[in-house]
């Protein structure tokens, strides 16, 4: 859909610095996402990455910097102009977020309803498909509670996925999940950015998927409260560009 | 292997510029370990020697109690600038005690509440409050404004949800509020009859009941039942649906949470609490009258008749304006706790607990603001 835009930059992080009260969490944060790249958020744990991805969503405002989508600021936007922006965005969070009042299909209808003019049947073919992406085609009447966390997390995807998103973006999406499933759910959302052209940012400190998925990878250093590192992680590998890096990549936990 | 072997005990011995520990006996926690105490007592720097080494053959088993006694005596060497001779203790303590030791402890942590004195502390929880007092009149503000949108016909409304809701907080309440009213309504009833008898007023225990019940009682009740039943209801599922993030994929949604999950039950509070007081005001009446009857011999139409004269249409108004009122607390103060949670299960019961409290707080407090100015203008 916007296969056109290749190229340009779809997201573009400035001098971010990101804080709870006095705390300063990360400072000083630089990067730009291309259209239709898988760029990885990586770091140790505690390091801000989720905290980073709340940024990015406006889930929380940032304490300095700016975060800017197809060269328009996020944070300095007016409410609406936010709003429009959030119904370009599909996340997927960490435990799948799923409404668990809802049924799965009402999950994926609820987006719908607020911002399409579909009509009931459209809609349900729409959840259905949508649904059968993530290989949970017949679980429409399931909730929540009656399914598995992988599954979960499969059903929170088609839900992000619901609005046709320009940005999908991840939250640990292997945590909790088996290697089968979580591989499967990289190939899945390997295949989403070549078939939709999303841009795809993962937070993740799964070393095999940053391997297999990330084009880029973004490194947070927990000591040094910023990032330390931004490129192709097996080029990190290759020639790492501090320490902290080559340890975080090659699993090297500095006792010996 | 006697008792006295089986024991935890340590030698001190001096040997040339080594202070030598003989350990020996089950050094396991429970199995009564010498005083660690002792250790302070050890001769310090200056009194002829330079380190400590051990001698562990004696030990014939441990666990994380001997380890605490190595660590103790660690500290102790470093603070006095001796020596430790890790390598004189068997290979698996002393891999223990260098994991435990790899990090070093982090300073400063458990600091951050206790430090600075006690007018700093009293600032900063002041402050605290005022922040949250300001997010409280906020969260009013907004779903004040949700209303007003939804009343504009600008805002979707989740009439599915508001069902539901309704069934929860009206239908389903509807045995708790009959048993309590029923009670409350036997309780004064109870109290007119031993107290008006002595004078001989039995037969104006229909007002008494008929006044309470509809003025006071009624609402109070079933006020303080919601309170407890669908505040803390309230708080704890939306609550947990913070932990979960379920609130945060809505907002990343750009839906309004407020339009979305308070609204529909801020609204079938608002409908169902006067209805449920008007419910509980006729059992209490209901049940008083029965008792009369039981206790007093009051026939039904004579206590019907002295209602009659008792109360009017302005004291049902009263019960059915305070219902409205404490359904906006409970409502209010259900929500705002468990939007305000925290993002962990602890602070789900808090937000819980904090709801319920301060539902009945208000509702109290509120209760006796409307009896007064009811009083003012002579209602």
């Amino acid at each position: 859909m916007n296969a056109n835009q290749n190229g340009n930059v779809h997201i573009e992080v400035r001098g971010l610095e990101m804080a709870y009260g006095d705390f300063v969490v990360m400072r000083d944060l630089n990067f730009k996402v291309l259209h239709g790249e898988v760029v990885v958020i990586m770091g140790g744990s505690g390091c801000g990455k989720s905290t980073l991805l709340r940024h990015l969503i406006g889930l929380r405002s940032p304490s300095k910097g700016d975060i800017l989508y197809d060269n328009e600021s996020f944070v300095q936007s007016s409410e609406e102009e936010k709003l429009r922006k959030l119904r370009s965005f599909g996340v997927l969070y960490q435990g799948g977020a799923l409404w668990s009042s809802m049924t799965l299909a009402e999950n994926i209808i609820l987006p719908l309803e607020e911002y399409t003019n579909l009509t009931p049947s459209e809609i349900s073919d729409v959840v259905s498909y949508k649904l059968s992406l993530v290989g949970l085609a017949g679980f429409e009447g399931f909730y929540p509670s009656e399914i598995s966390g992988g599954m979960r997390k499969r059903a929170g995807l088609a839900r992000a996925m619901a609005l046709d998103p320009e940005i999908l973006y991840f939250d640990e999406p292997s945590a909790g999940l088996d290697p089968i499933s979580s591989s499967r759910l990289d190939d899945l959302i390997l295949q989403l950015r070549d078939s939709l052209g999303s841009t795809v940012v993962v937070v993740t400190h799964e070393l095999q998927s940053i391997f297999d998925i990330a084009d880029k990878a973004v490194f947070l250093d927990v000591e040094k409260r910023t990032m330390t590192a931004y490129g192709n992680p097996n080029d990190m590998l290759r020639d790492p560009p501090n320490d902290n890096v080559r340890r975080f990549l090659t699993r090297d936990s500095g006792t010996d | 292997m006697d008792a006295q072997a089986q024991k935890a005990v340590f030698t001190v011995e001096r040997a040339g510029e080594k202070l030598v520990l003989r350990l020996s006996g089950v050094w396991k926690l429970g199995c009564g370990l010498p005083d660690i105490k002792e250790i302070e007592n050890l001769p310090v720097e200056g009194e002829g020697y330079k380190s400590i080494t051990f001698d562990t053959s004696g030990i014939v088993g441990w666990d994380s109690g001997l380890m605490t006694f190595l660590i103790k005596v660690l500290r102790f060497c470093q603070t006095n600038d001796i020596q430790f001779d890790q390598a004189s203790l068997s290979q698996d303590l002393s891999s223990l005690l260098s994991l435990s030791q790899a990090v070093p402890e982090k300073e400063g942590l458990g600091e951050a509440d206790s430090r600075g004195n006690y007018f700093h502390r009293l600032g900063k929880v002041s402050i605290g409050k005022y922040e949250e007092m300001m997010a409280s009149v906020s969260f009013v503000g907004e779903c004040f404004q949700s209303v007003l949108g939804l009343l504009k016909g600008r805002r979707p409304f989740r009439w599915r949800d508001f069902y539901l809701v309704v069934q929860e907080v009206g239908f389903d309440a509807l045995p708790i509020v009959a048993l309590i009213s029923f009670l409350v309504g036997l309780i004064i009833s109870f109290l007119g009859a031993v107290v008006l008898q002595r004078f001989g007023a039995d037969v104006y225990v229909s007002y008494l009941v008929a006044y309470g019940m509809l003025r006071e009682m009624g609402a109070l009740m079933t006020g303080i039942i919601m309170a407890g039943r669908t505040g803390a209801a309230f708080a704890a599922q939306i609550g947990s649906m913070k932990v979960t993030e379920e609130i945060d994929a809505l907002r990343t949604l750009g839906i309004s949470p407020i339009d979305f999950i308070v609204l529909p039950r801020m609204l079938a509070l608002f409908l169902m609490m006067p209805l449920l007081s008007i419910y509980a005001a006729i059992i209490g009446m209901f049940s008083g009258m029965l008792i009369s009857n039981i206790m007093m011999d009051i026939a039904f139409p004579i206590f019907l008749n002295g209602m009659k004269e008792a109360v009017a249409l302005p004291d049902f108004f009263l019960g059915v304006f305070k219902g409205t009122v404490f359904g906006v607390i409970v409502a209010v103060s259900g929500c705002l706790k468990g939007m305000r949670c925290g993002d962990s299960a602890d602070a789900v019961g808090l937000a819980a607990t904090s709801a319920v409290v301060t539902g009945i707080t208000f509702i109290i407090i509120s209760n006796a603001m409307i009896d007064w100015v009811a009083a003012i203008y002579g209602m």
